[in-house]
């Protein structure tokens, strides 16, 4: 079975090691040693990410226990997680900070 | 418990540095004598072409710039002896240049084209200094020093999400065991801070350190900002995000790992060294180029550096030790590659057992052994970080 490893208690996401399809049937394994089986909704390549849950368009992307980014379209668990759907918060020339707190919803700090 | 002891053989030089090379340093004090100084390396064994793009037509504080590095270069403890190759009417310091470096103790000679009529005379005359110089270093035997006298730069490129998972925390490992022994460690990378800074700033020394890490980032990130753009695509790169890293703040929580855990005792600028032992953080930007030539400005003896993707760049003057995340770029790229530490990602291993590895390749190549990049001389390619336009 194909696995993903999600590092941080906190995080919504997932990296997977191999590339994985829609359908396939993806194991998580976590930092404590508990796995869990998700449903791969998307075909996803090698590295990128998977969410483990949904997230709301504002709402904070959480890897290695810690902001990423926030999600820019709604995802749901078993998506596939990248640029398409979340968008970084930091070094962003085109933003102000009214673009920045409409898009955060002042969710993220 | 007793810590074991750690020794490295190397060079020691007069200044009390050690190196782990002993090179014959040939300096354009300009990019326009670049190929005198190319058809002099290439005619001479044991000596590297310091091959930068700088020093004329720029802010006078970018010149100071070019002259602190273009000395530091000459520091640098795996510098045996220097050639300065000035054309004559350079913006560039020669005469601070040459003298600074004399301090060392290390013999230092200067030719000056227009001078000497011409870039053939010139390298006729470099190539007869170049010679004499390299027979006065050459006979130079290593001696067995403590660990603790050891440089380690940092740089991770070139980087997927395997990086953050498997090849930065091998050097995070690494460095950890160096700091332990009482060696020095620098990392850099400024940009790649960005969205990880707290992190950093709680293993500050102090509050000062703090405020340091707080104030180079937001000095990055104002000069990426100021551009009205978006800085995906300029970081993370296409290449990063092709290999699954979405954002800034994903590379640099990545990114980060590969410093370790230890205090971090300062903040340095682009053209210092470290002011003492332990882990120091270089205020860099993350382009392979500018941030090794950052590396050896510090005086670092070898450089462990962290890919995903495959980053094959070397430095003229510095072992450069790549540890590969990825086991599918290992295993396509592995002449490039010398660790294989995607078998982290495998489950084959773990960061412990490759950080060993990492840490004995690492004396190994302090002791002489050739890192695959130096072998084949893929160690070309530098420049250096300047603030101001050319002008």
């Amino acid at each position: 079975m194909s696995k993903a490893i999600k590092l941080n208690e906190k995080d919504n996401v997932a990296t997977v090691f191999s590339d994985v399809k829609k359908d396939d049937i993806l194991e998580i394994l976590t930092e404590t040693g508990e796995s869990w089986d998700l449903n791969v909704l998307i075909d996803i390549p090698y590295g990128h990410k998977i969410a483990l849950e949904d997230i709301n368009v504002g709402q904070q992307v959480t890897k290695y226990g810690e902001e990423i980014g926030v999600a820019s379209k709604p995802i749901v668990a078993g998506d596939y997680v990248h640029i398409h759907n979340i968008e970084s918060i930091r070094g962003r020339g085109d933003w102000d900070d009214k673009k920045k707190s409409e898009i955060t919803n002042d969710m993220v700090k | 418990m007793a810590k074991k002891k750690y020794t490295f053989h190397g060079y020691v030089r007069k200044d009390g540095k050690v190196g782990t090379r002993n090179f014959v340093a040939v300096i354009p004090s300009v990019v326009c004598v670049s190929e005198v100084v190319e058809s002099i390396v290439n005619n001479t064994s044991g000596t590297q072409g310091i091959i930068h793009h700088q020093g004329c037509c720029q802010t006078p504080p970018d010149l100071e710039r070019i002259t602190d590095c273009l000395i530091k270069i000459g520091e640098n403890p795996n510098v045996g002896a220097v050639l300065i190759v000035s054309l004559g009417c350079e913006g560039v310091d020669t005469d601070r240049l040459e003298a600074t470096i004399r301090k060392t103790g290390k013999p230092v000679e200067r030719i000056n084209v227009q001078e000497l009529g011409g870039t053939s005379r010139s390298i006729q005359v470099g190539m007869d200094k170049a010679q004499k110089l390299i027979r006065a270093i050459s006979g130079l035997q290593r001696e067995e020093v403590d660990i603790s006298r050891f440089v380690m730069g940092i740089k991770c490129g070139a980087s997927d999400t395997t990086s953050g998972i498997a090849s930065n925390p091998v050097i995070g490992y690494v460095a950890d065991k160096v700091v332990d022994l009482g060696g020095t460690v620098i990392f850099g990378e400024t940009t790649e801070f960005i969205g990880a800074e707290h992190i950093l700033q709680r293993r500050a020394k102090n509050e000062h350190v703090a405020s340091e890490i707080g104030r180079i980032v937001t000095e990055m990130e104002n000069r990426a900002k100021a551009i009205g753009v978006d800085m995906r695509k300029g970081q993370p790169t296409p290449g990063n995000i092709k290999g699954g890293l979405s954002t800034i703040e994903e590379k640099s929580l990545g990114a980060i790992v590969k410093s370790g855990t230890r205090t971090i005792q300062g903040v340095i600028g682009y053209t210092e060294a470290p002011k003492g032992n332990g882990l120091w953080i270089k205020d860099s930007p993350g382009r392979e180029i500018e941030l090794l030539s950052g590396m050896a400005v510090a005086g670092a003896d070898v450089i462990l550096f962290s890919t995903g993707r495959g980053a094959p760049q070397g430095f003229p003057v510095v072992p450069v030790v790549k540890i590969c995340g990825n086991p599918i770029t290992y295993n396509r790229m592995e002449h490039d590659m010398d660790l294989n530490a995607g078998l982290i990602t495998t489950g084959e291993k773990s960061i412990a057992e490759i950080g060993d590895e990492a840490f004995e390749m690492l004396l190994r190549v302090a002791n002489g052994e050739k890192s695959k990049g130096e072998a084949i001389n893929y160690n070309k390619s530098m420049d250096f970080y300047c603030l101001g336009p050319v002008i």
